[in-house]
């Protein structure tokens, strides 16, 4: 891991008129760490992955990107830097096939230019990415689905589309956006799987999640948000212990903190309520 | 190869057509007003089905295209605020042609820049707006385009080859081809630019917008490159209505032209490649054979009533709907049912 | 100067009329959601109305009004019960196509029931206009001010006083949350798009009198009840009060100084100019979090 941070999120405020979504959040994720990014619902966690990746200005401060400042620039344009993500919803295009989905998500890679097109001249850089797509099936796992339409999967599988989606942009870091949740515990493994994959081939990863065992298990660090501000943030043994984040989840079962990952009790469920 | 047989049996089906018809002029003359207004309904299914940019001002383009193109090869001479006096001597139609696509591209760029500040209903507002100012103009500034008395005497297209002679398309005949054969390459550019990157793009935009930011596609610039590529089509479809009919006044603009092309594209199916044809085709021939049985009123209200029952019954429009059917029956006849895959660790 | 004020005193006539036209449509597009393509026929309707009724009827000009505020009303609420419930829930443009068709049919209908000749509605007023200093008014004309103004109050009336005026703010708001209070939405829904069109019903049967009556004089009034809706925000009854004045008042100097043939432009150029440069309307209110 390098000195400089892959991702700086320097003094991020985030106001809507009178109420304060964000409050001076201040962290860095070095490059091949996996970070989470934990809460109480509303703590404003999925806000700060839209002023990450462009979807939403903030009020004041600003991201850095490999050094490059995130300020003013639109989400085709951060991707274009090599900052990925998926989305907690809606994670596909729902009236295309899986394959056409990778196929669209494969648009930074194409080069052709539209006069290139209408005259046919792009036939050799269409085959590459018909093959890049199929990899990219094989390494979420779908490759069994690639002819089905994205809308009719089932949701865990929508979540693998939405993944392969975001590996397609070729990124440098990718954002999660609570990838596990709405998933049963084998699902959730072959999540975990897929994510130390995309670690093992030097992506970095971000990731806001509920689920503690899951979260527990695969982070090297933990940032942790109540109420728009960061309370705590370090490696999951420190942060199970911190008593400022079992007061935050206060009125949920401080249980679930202490989960070793082996399964989930019935307590972390009520986190997610 | 293979998946264009349909389009190009009906392409020999229509090349044939008047010669089965027996040349019969009234019904060459439907089949080319058709075949014009078709070609704008496919520029207008580029925006309205691939997009799904709903732009109710389409018109706009095609009468613009008419006009450029019947003032290019008619000339004019007028005095512009300020003083300024302009003149132009008549050119070749065919310049007219290309100039028509060039301003009306240039029409199109604007909508599209618009179009990324102004979203759904906003859309539809500004784009009919957009249509009722041109043609509050072109009915206005008489000095131009002779406002309600029309322009007339617009030349038809002559084409020619050097050292092979020119050849003036004067008959029903000649100009159903030209419209044939112009509305073959605009079918065949729609086709290749929704197989290519831009086409995905076009349909990742329209599926699930935020998504397809976050893929790297540039919102923007998709949306007006495909608003050039509409308005320049529908700007050739004007300049060859212009040379045809050899008449054009401010009714062009008229707002009922753009309801029969988004009839003809929604009708036949919006975002499909043959739904504008097939929606071409049917109710552009409506008319002609509700014109004995019906006056026109009565021929509006059926048009009407047909947009209604369509959005109830068929709303994908016709060629989806046949599709559908067609693979119902396929489907029944098929064996064992599907198992679920598990998803696999 | 006094050419001015005579421009003045007809804005105020025309605004009042184009006000109740934008208070209509922005009802049913602010609270339903739905560009309302029928919009202008309702108000070819409302001026159909009152020629039958004064005419064939023979009803007196005064009962007449009421008659085609009534007959909107009632047309609104059946367009909603037959063609806009069974589609709830479609997307926009489905909705959008099934409005424009019933506007064709209701335009064409009018076309093929009455002729395309220009009817014009006899008036109890005396044609001598009333002189007030260095400005005319006709008769006819003021009583046009006074019952748009009447109905425009009523109307606030409606939305800001009464149990249904309540209802339909909440559902204008969020109407899931609108549903879970108790308020029967589908009910609002009829309700909104019969009052809308019973608005539009009215500005028609009000200028009916003082122009003519054609089936095609609902287009233009429809494209320029959403321009007003434009400027004034949607949803925003205020806001289209306003902007009814503001349209007119462009109309009135745009025809007085520029030239009478760009009159009806001016509603477009405004559209388009609003949308360029404030894509929300002039008056509309900080933006609601999603």
């Amino acid at each position: 891991m390098s000195d400089t941070p892959i991702l700086s999120i320097e003094h991020v405020g985030v106001r809507f008129g009178g109420l304060v979504a964000i409050a001076d959040l201040h962290f860095d994720v070095h490059a091949g760490e996996i970070v989470s990014l934990i809460g109480p619902n509303g703590a404003g966690k999925t806000t700060a992955f839209n002023v990450m990746t462009g979807f939403l200005k903030p009020s004041q401060g600003q991201v850095r990107f490999r050094g490059t400042s995130l300020q003013g620039l639109q989400p085709h344009e951060i991707v274009r830097l090599g900052l990925g993500r998926t989305f907690q919803r809606t994670s596909v295009f729902p009236d295309d096939t899986v394959f056409d989905n990778v196929m669209i998500g494969l648009h930074r890679q194409g080069r052709a230019r539209v006069l290139d097109t209408l005259l046919g001249r792009d036939r050799a850089g269409e085959a590459r990415l018909r093959e890049r797509a199929r990899d990219l099936l094989d390494w979420v796992g779908l490759s069994g689905r690639a002819g089905e339409k994205a809308g009719a999967l089932a949701y865990g599988e929508q979540r693998l589309v939405g993944v392969a989606l975001a590996l397609a942009t070729e990124p440098a870091m990718l954002l999660l956006d609570e990838p596990v949740s709405g998933m049963n515990a084998s699902e959730t493994q072959v999540f975990v799987r897929l994510i130390r994959s995309i670690r093992d081939r030097g992506i970095t990863l971000l990731l806001v999640e509920h689920d503690m065992p899951m979260v527990m298990e695969i982070s090297d660090r933990i940032v942790v948000l109540n109420y728009g501000r960061l309370i705590a943030e370090g490696p999951p043994a420190a942060i199970r212990a911190d008593p400022a984040v079992i007061e935050a989840y206060l009125g949920h079962s401080s249980a679930a903190l202490h989960q070793d990952g082996a399964g989930r009790t019935a307590a972390t469920e009520t986190i997610d309520a | 190869m293979i998946r264009h047989i349909p389009a190009l049996a009906l392409l020999a089906a229509l090349a044939a057509l008047p010669f089965a018809l027996g040349q019969n002029p009234y019904l060459l003359n439907a089949l080319i007003t058709t075949g014009i207004v078709t070609i704008a309904a496919m520029s207008l299914n580029l925006l309205l089905g691939f997009t799904g940019q709903l732009s109710l001002g389409h018109i706009a383009f095609f009468g613009i295209g008419a006009y450029v193109s019947a003032l290019t090869s008619l000339g004019f001479d007028v005095e512009l605020v300020g003083g300024v006096r302009v003149v132009h001597e008549p050119w070749p139609p065919v310049v007219g042609f290309l100039l028509a696509v060039l301003a009306t591209a240039a029409c199109g760029y604007l909508v599209g820049r618009l179009s990324f500040r102004v979203r759904g209903a906003y859309f539809v507002i500004v784009t009919i707006s957009f249509a009722e100012v041109v043609r509050l103009v072109a009915l206005n500034w008489v000095e131009l385009t002779q406002g309600p008395l029309a322009l007339t005497g617009i030349p038809p297209f002559s084409l020619g080859l050097p050292g092979l002679g020119t050849t003036t398309l004067r008959t029903k005949l000649q100009n159903y081809y030209l419209v044939l054969v112009v509305g073959t390459l605009c079918y065949a550019l729609i086709a290749r630019l929704v197989a290519s990157r831009f086409g995905r793009a076009m349909r990742g935009l329209k599926e699930n917008e935020s998504l397809a930011l976050s893929v790297g596609i540039n919102a923007t610039r998709t949306l007006t490159v495909a608003a050039v590529i509409s308005a320049a089509m529908a700007g050739a479809a004007g300049s060859l209505y212009a040379h045809y009919l050899r008449i054009i006044d401010p009714d062009v603009f008229l707002f009922s032209t753009t309801v029969t092309m988004v009839i003809m594209v929604v009708g036949g199916g919006k975002g499909t490649l043959l739904g504008p044809i097939v929606g071409g085709l049917i109710f552009g021939l409506l008319p002609v054979a509700l014109r004995p049985v019906m006056v026109p009123e009565a021929q509006w209200m059926v048009f009407g009533l047909v947009l209604i029952a369509i959005q109830f019954v068929m709303p994908k429009g016709i060629v989806p709907g046949v599709a559908r059917l067609v693979t119902r029956r396929r489907a029944s006849a098929a064996t064992a049912p599907r198992i679920p895959m598990e998803v696999r660790p | 100067m006094p050419e001015f004020l005579q421009h003045l005193l007809n804005t105020l006539i025309l605004g009042g009329t184009y006000a109740l036209l934008g208070i209509g449509l922005t009802l049913i597009f602010g609270i339903m959601n739905v560009v309302n393509f029928t919009h202008g026929a309702l108000y070819t309707v409302g001026a159909y109305v009152m020629y039958i009724a004064v005419t064939a009827l023979g009803l007196s000009f005064f009962a007449a009004l009421p008659t085609a505020i009534l007959g909107g009303l009632l047309l609104g609420a059946i367009l909603d019960l037959v063609l806009l419930r069974p589609l709830r829930g479609a997307d926009m443009d489905t909705t959008m196509l099934v409005m424009i068709g019933a506007g064709i049919v209701l335009q064409s209908g009018t076309l093929w029931l009455f002729g395309g000749v220009a009817k014009s509605i006899p008036t109890p007023f005396p044609d001598a206009p009333l002189q007030l200093g260095p400005v005319s008014v006709s008769w006819l004309r003021l009583f046009v001010l006074g019952a748009a103004l009447v109905l425009i109050g009523l109307t606030y009336g409606l939305i800001n006083r009464t149990r249904l005026g309540l209802a339909m703010r909440a559902t204008f708001q969020d109407h899931d949350t609108a549903s879970l209070m108790g308020v029967n939405v589908r009910l609002i829904y009829t309700a909104t798009f019969a009052l809308g069109s019973s608005l539009a019903a009215a500005a028609g049967a009000l200028l009916g009198p003082v122009y003519v009556v054609f089936p095609q004089m609902g287009g233009m009034a429809e494209l320029k009840a959403f321009a007003i809706v434009i400027l004034g925000g949607l949803g925003n009854i205020t806001g289209a009060a306003i902007g009814g004045f503001i349209l007119a008042l462009a109309e009135e100097l745009g025809a007085g100084y520029i030239s009478s043939g760009y009159r009806d432009a001016m509603g477009f150029l405004i559209i388009i100019a609003v949308l360029v440069f404030k894509p929300t309307g002039l008056f509309a209110k900080a933006e609601r979090i999603g």
